[in-house]
């Protein structure tokens, strides 16, 4: 590779910015024509030979957060250092809708403008945030808003990331959002701005001994390992240990547990074909960029409950002969990788994270990721590309993970709320696990609850509960008016009417009646919302998010959205039905033909509501 | 020959295609069992000479068992699989992705190939409406990621764009490419190992792209032409080529294709060199020599004025 | 990757020794001397298949590492690194450029080569062996065809095979004279001398391309009678007696070439030459014709046909199958033949067929324009990536990487010197001066100055270079000149930054 920059010089803070993500890495002293030969390594080490591109994401994170953008300069710097051409790195930087490649205010919020903050927000954060700040991109005073997909922070109606740059620098998420409270904050001092911290767990009160997953939410101090413990955190690994990775799989085949992350595969599988692996080494990653519009469950057990992720991470890692972990945690979501971050640092303090983990003949570490503002980064393959330090871009399967995943070695991959039912089934045995719920859908399920009911927040049942009951449990319906609809899964969920409240929440039940579980989102609507409102953020969410890979779904979702706006504009081309039709077909080969799961899903919610008639036009 | 090269025996791996048994060897890919049996397959960003990135999802069959279809280029074949190439499900899907891309790209000069699929599946490029204007030049390359110009919905969103126009070897009309990653591809791993190019952005604002969009003689760029000759949608063209489209002077019933060797160093690239009257218009290699199979260097695809004097 | 520039291949290089301009013999045999005293030499194959080892063990038996390190200046790790990896190889090649045979003793340098692969047996199999690289499309072609002093065309010897130039004697109904001729600078000398008067130059511009190249022009302008035949008018036509406007043979004519692996692929006619340039096959028939010989009007492919029909190494190689398999590595010997990936695989024949290998014992002799405190730097002349040779083909297309050329040294030198990119400096060497703007180029090490040779409009590179030539293989030592450089004071744009534009030289 011929590394060639523009020779445009990189700033002393953009230097130290990359020098702190980098200066671990052995690099040769002095200029390369000292010497009069070298080693690989001594010279400029290149990504193709084993070099330190996955730094890459990190790196940018370091000059963004210092600075405020990524320069010309700072990005050759960066390349140089890490032996990736210019224009790869320019690729993976523009990829991300965090890293800003122009210069840019220091202070950036991003506004959610998405489904349930729209509905609460009646469709317009715009104008308080203008009327503060200027128009929406704006970089000429010293603060910029933007909108942003979903923040997790749909239980609180309303929500923002607020990036601030340069020495210190702070990132903090705010719900719900009031401009006014906002500026207030932003007057103080940058290392004072708050994280405005909540969780809602209404069961916490109401019904406590229903809680498995979310126990500890809420009970435990989430930054204190011996407050984890005293309420049973590291009983799971113990055992773990105990009995040895292939009991381990084995109660995991008991209790059938299947991945919570959507596809609702069975994780001894997924765990048993690592384990077999002979390549080495093997890698577990627990996939934390949740990111699906209408969820918030994963951040909630982030903030609240971090050691459970270690622990259950941990025993992964163990059960799959794995050396190394990864926790991929969303940039979205500041509180939520600090307090893991903390989790990490304070396991390993106790030996239990490190080498001789409990004293036994197991080493495992982990290292924390974050992600910069992709939703595709949460599709298992385009999240290894990304701690690769690549372009969030899916993969084509086969290879599986489990053959060749994170840096293509056999790599196991489950999301959070899969990771802690671990813990659960190893404390209370493979076989009793497999008794909660129903046959097919063992155990219990998060719900994230938002939009128009009584009481908002997040909620744990078993499998099988059925759609009312559990709207029941948040108290209903919160405005007088009826229910309209119920979008079930997240946008790559589908709608449900208010006649299929009895529809049982299984993998078969959804199944059946042709909606998802999803991520879990259950987000309410009543008569009054504007469904035009949702369908067309839900195109326009899949449009925005798409990697822009294959055709069906880079091309396919800029047309849905057209199609979307021209239905309820009501200007359609040609007759409406033939519109419906071009959308319906557009939809199957969305659905057949596109790379991932993004593609594949991204005209469910929309063909489901018009099939329910939702879309005014 | 007097080499010993270890052929490693390749074992035969029996499929049925469309009702019929065939074998093929053990790591061949569906498209390459099918077109072995004269199976005519639509293809855009595959190209034998690189790595499958199977991305224009044009070659879909179906495949028993699996959910969805089944790019088949980059699919290796299985033991007794069962793979359909047919089926209306599959042709809908190709209309569909052709249809997507002639709403949103210019694919007006492509190859005779591809223009036979497209009749072949009977693409209507207006399918999604009117066409929408073209961007103004950078417009598109500075789109923050995640985000995009609302519009109406009344005109398809398009990629159309001005010419860029940096070098006097070869321009870049974006306005003509369909994202099939080949450029990007030869100008890394699979050729050149240059990387003066990559994807830039994100979704359908995604496009190729140097670092900050500098143009080509500030970037990496090395001038081998081999991005040139894998695309397959002319949006890199020479300027020659380029030129005489524009003074309508390009002819291709006046030219000819001649192979031959290149006249600088002892490697033995093969040129074709096509001619217009008694003029090198373009320099081409082909794929099917094992030399360099199709690739070549500065010199060899635009170091030939010499000759037009 | 061996290479006193760290170029942009040593940067890909897993392992890059930086030696010093013309110790390549040094290297060579103290790679050998670790690998004999590693215990890592093939001895089975050394045994069996090759002759005067010991005598060769000896003869490297001075080159320690250290003393390796001494001669090179590179780390003698990283030789025992070399050494090792080289020895331990399952397959391995020796690829070699001018860089290796652009010496006064480039002869040895290659026989230096060829003793480790027959220490290591990396030769006679697939994947393995001595590779020349050539530098110009049909430059192995020329040789092939005996446009060598000693040569019959296939490397059929003029002085010792009698069967051979019998053969050819029969062929052409004329004698053949059994004596080697001159090569180029044997030619050049014999000018001098006044031996040589009359000179016909088919496509070469020595004008422009000779080492000490104002010496070479005097000597061509006092022939009696220079001929030349080319494509352009080069600065050698400009002195010449008669011009031949010559066709391009690789787009203008038909015919064959031969490439750095021994494919003879065919060249073909796209084009009608311009004017009054005619095929080389008809230029040389019709100046036959006017000497009293008519040789008729032959194609490229009844000539070439006669051509198998006198060298073996070639006779299965009809335009036919040169068409169908996209060309034949020679040797290639009957139309059944499918050509041969590689060489002396006799070598591993039990027992060897033909002759054993010999080492050939070689002496370390450093270049011979020594540095001194007059001239402390060492120059070494090359190509550029998107430029070939004297220019005169890759000068006419306007590349976006072509600048004009400069005396480059490394960043340590710009310093000391006192130097900024773009200042005009003048060099000088034992035999001449030029000025050309200095650049910064962070590939070379301090003492070490880069120039090409693609300008000598411009800037006349090869004033500097001395016309000292190996005496076996006539080559000029090119690649090693002892100059010094001085200030002027002026200043030139050099348009792109130095950082972009190096790592392509």
């Amino acid at each position: 590779m011929d590394l060639r920059t523009s020779g445009k010089p990189a700033s002393p803070e953009e230097i130290e910015a990359v020098e702190s993500v980098i200066s671990i890495l052995e690099r040769p002293t002095g200029t390369e024509t000292d010497g009069k030969g070298s080693l690989d390594g001594r010279g400029i080490p290149f990504d193709n030979k084993g070099g330190h591109r996955d730094l890459l994401l990190p790196a940018l994170h370091a000059i963004q957060e210092r600075i405020g953008w990524i320069s010309h300069g700072a990005l050759d710097y960066l390349s140089l250092q890490l032996g990736v051409a210019p224009a790869e790195t320019y690729g993976v930087a523009s990829f991300y809708s965090m890293f800003s490649l122009e210069e840019t205010p220091k202070t950036v919020i991003h506004v959610c403008d998405d489904i349930a903050c729209r509905a609460a927000e009646n469709g317009e954060p715009a104008a308080a945030m203008s009327g503060r700040w200027g128009a929406e991109g704006d970089g000429s005073g010293e603060v910029m808003w933007v909108r942003s997909p979903c923040l997790g922070r749909c239980e609180d109606g309303s929500a923002a990331l607020v990036q601030r740059a340069g020495m210190p620098h702070r990132r903090i998420l705010v719900a719900p959002l009031a401009a006014d409270a906002l500026a207030v904050e932003l007057e103080k001092p940058v290392h004072d701005w708050a994280n405005t911290e909540s969780f809602r767990v209404p069961q916490r009160e109401s019904d406590p001994s229903s809680l498995r997953l979310l126990k500890r939410v809420g009970v435990a101090d989430p930054t204190s390992v011996d407050s984890y413990r005293s309420h049973g955190g590291y009983r799971a690994l113990r055992r773990a240990l105990e009995i040895g990775p292939d009991n381990v799989i084995r109660e995991i085949k008991d209790s059938k547990l299947m991945g919570r992350g959507g596809a609702a595969f069975p994780t001894a599988i997924k765990w048993e074909s690592v384990a077999r692996n002979t390549a080495r080494p093997h890698y577990f990653v627990c996939n934390a960029d949740e990111s699906e519009p209408g969820t918030f469950k994963d951040r909630v057990i982030m903030e609240q409950d971090p050691f459970a992720i270690v622990e259950g991470l941990t025993i992964a890692g163990y059960a799959t002969g794995c050396e190394k972990g990864y926790i991929y945690v969303r940039g979205e979501y500041p509180l939520a990788e600090e307090r893991l971050d903390h989790a990490i640092h304070e396991a390993r303090s106790k030996g239990l994270l490190g080498n001789r983990i409990f004293d036994r003949d197991f080493d495992f570490d982990i290292e924390l990721r974050r992600g910069a503002g992709a939703y595709i980064a949460g599709e298992e393959t385009a999240l290894f590309n990304s701690i690769e330090g690549k372009r969030a871009e899916p993969r084509n399967k086969p290879p599986f993970p489990a053959q060749a995943g994170l840096f293509q070695k056999p790599t196991g991959v489950n999301n959070v709320e899969t990771l802690i039912n671990v813990l659960e089934i190893l404390e209370i045995g493979g076989l009793a696990f497999s008794n909660i719920g129903t046959p097919d859908s063992t155990g219990t399920r998060l719900f994230c609850l938002s939009g128009s009911v009584s009481e908002p927040g997040l909620y744990e049942a078993p499998f099988g509960i059925r759609l009312g009951e559990l709207l029941d449990m948040a108290g209903g319906v919160s405005s007088p008016k009826s229910l309209k609809t119920v979008l079930l899964g997240g946008a790559a969920g589908s709608f449900v009417g208010p006649d299929q409240l009895d529809i049982a929440l299984s993998f078969e039940g959804v199944r059946t009646a042709g909606a998802t579980l999803g991520s879990g989102v259950v987000m309410v609507f009543d008569q009054d919302a504007d469904l035009d409102q949702a369908i067309l953020r839900i195109a326009q969410f899949f449009r925005e998010e798409s990697c822009g890979q294959c055709v069906p779904c880079r091309v396919g979702t800029a047309r849905q959205e057209e199609l979307v706006l021209r239905l309820s504009n009501n200007t359609v081309i040609g007759s409406r039905s033939d519109e419906i039709a071009l959308l319906g077909n557009l939809a199957t080969v969305m659905r057949e033909s596109s790379i991932c799961g993004l593609g594949q899903t991204a005209a469910n919610a929309i063909e489901s509501a018009f099939k329910l008639g939702l879309v005014r036009g | 020959m007097s080499d010993s090269v270890a052929v490693s025996i390749q074992r035969s791996v029996s499929v049925t295609i469309d009702g019929i048994e065939v074998a093929a060897p053990e790591g061949s890919s569906i498209l390459q069992t099918c077109r072995s049996q004269g199976i005519d397959i639509p293809t855009l960003c595959y190209m034998e000479t690189l790595t499958p990135v199977n991305t224009c999802r044009l070659c879909m069959v179906e495949v028993q068992g699996s959910r969805t279809l089944v790019p088949s280029c980059s699919r290796k074949i299985e033991p007794g699989m069962v793979v359909i190439t047919n089926s209306d499900r599959v042709s809908e899907s190709r209309k569909m992705v052709l249809e997507l891309l002639a709403s949103s790209v210019d694919m007006s000069i492509v190859s005779d190939e591809l223009a036979g699929w497209m009749e072949l599946y009977q693409v209507d490029k207006e399918r999604f409406g009117p066409m929408a204007a073209p961007s103004s030049l950078g417009e598109r390359e500075t789109m923050r990621a995640g985000h995009h110009h609302k519009s109406d919905g009344s005109k398809a969103a398009t990629v159309f764009e001005p010419v860029k126009i940096d070098n006097d070897q070869y321009v870049r009309d974006y306005s003509r490419c369909v994202l099939c990653y080949r450029c990007v591809e030869a100008c890394g791993t699979d050729a050149q190992n240059t990387f003066a190019i990559a994807l830039g952005g994100r979704g359908f604002e995604a496009h190729i792209t140097t670092e900050f969009d500098v143009p080509l003689p500030e970037s990496a760029c090395v001038y081998c032409g081999n991005c040139v000759a894998v695309c397959p949608t002319s949006a890199l063209m020479f300027k020659i080529e380029h030129d005489m489209r524009q003074d309508q002077s390009w002819d291709e019933s006046r030219q000819t294709i001649t192979r031959t060797v290149c006249p600088y160093c002892g490697v033995g690239c093969n040129l074709e060199i096509h001619t217009q009257d008694n003029k090198i218009v373009k320099v081409t290699s082909p794929l099917d020599h094992d030399v360099t199979e199709g690739m070549l260097c500065v010199k060899g695809r635009f170091g030939f004025e010499f000759i037009n004097g | 990757m061996v290479d006193p520039r760290k170029t942009t291949s040593a940067q890909w290089a897993n392992v890059w020794l930086g030696l010093d301009v013309g110790t390549d013999i040094a290297l060579a045999n103290t790679i050998a001397r670790e690998i004999i005293h590693s215990g890592l030499a093939n001895t089975d194959f050394i045994t069996r298949a090759t002759s005067s080892f010991e005598e060769y063990a000896k003869s490297v038996e001075p080159f320690t590492l250290e003393e390796g390190e001494r001669l090179t200046s590179v780390p003698a790790g990283l030789i025992r690194e070399l050494a090792h990896s080289y020895a331990k190889a399952d397959r391995a090649q020796l690829c070699w450029t001018l860089g290796i045979t652009e010496h006064h003793n480039g002869t040895d340098n290659v026989f230096a080569l060829i003793n480790l692969a027959l220490l290591t047996g990396h030769v006679g199999k697939y994947g393995s062996g001595i590779v020349p690289l050539r530098g110009q499309n049909n430059v192995q072609g020329g040789g092939d065809m005996g446009a060598l002093p000693n040569k019959l065309p296939g490397f059929q010897d003029i002085e010792t095979d009698q069967r051979a130039r019998l053969r050819f004697e029969t062929r052409w109904g004329a004698s053949i004279p059994a004596k080697r001729g001159w090569h180029l600078s044997q030619m050049f000398e014999a000018m001098e001398r006044g031996e040589l008067r009359t000179l016909y130059v088919i496509g070469e511009n020595p004008a422009q391309s000779e080492a000490n190249v104002g010496h070479a022009i005097k000597l061509l302008e006092g022939l009696e009678h220079l001929v030349v035949q080319d494509i352009f008018l080069t600065k050698t036509a400009e002195l010449a007696t008669v011009v031949l406007p010559a066709s391009a043979n690789w787009v203008e004519a038909e015919g064959t070439v031969t490439s750095s692996e021994r494919r003879v692929q065919r060249v073909r006619r796209a084009l009608n030459p311009p004017g009054n340039a005619r095929d080389d096959i008809e230029i040389v028939c019709e100046i036959a014709r006017r000497l009293g010989h008519d040789w008729g009007n032959p194609t490229a492919e009844q000539v070439w046909d006669e051509l198998r029909s006198l060298s073996p190494i070639h006779a299965g190689m009809s335009y036919k199958r040169l068409e169908e398999l996209g060309g034949i590595q020679w040797p290639c010997t009957d139309e059944n033949d499918p050509g041969s990936l590689f060489l002396h695989g006799r070598l591993w024949a039990d027992p060897v067929v033909g002759p054993l290998a010999p080492f050939t014992p070689v002496d370390f002799l450093p270049a011979l324009d020594t540095l001194s405190e007059e001239f402390p730097i060492r120059l070494t002349t090359g190509r550029r990536l998107d430029s070939f040779n004297t220019g005169v083909q890759s000068g006419g297309f306007a590349s976006p990487l072509r600048r004009p050329e400069t005396l480059n040294l490394s960043p340590q030198d710009m310093a000391k010197y006192g130097l900024s990119d773009g200042e005009i400096i003048s060099i000088s060497s034992r035999r001449g001066s030029i000025e050309a703007p200095v650049l910064t180029d962070v590939t070379l090490h301090p003492g070490l100055a880069f120039m090409t040779f693609h300008f000598p409009d411009e800037v006349n590179t090869n004033i500097l270079t001395i016309d000292a030539w190996d005496p076996k293989s006539g080559t000029a030592e090119f690649k090693a000149t002892a100059v010094r450089v001085e200030k002027l004071g002026s200043q030139t744009e050099l348009g792109r930054s130095s950082s972009k534009v190096e790592a392509l030289s």
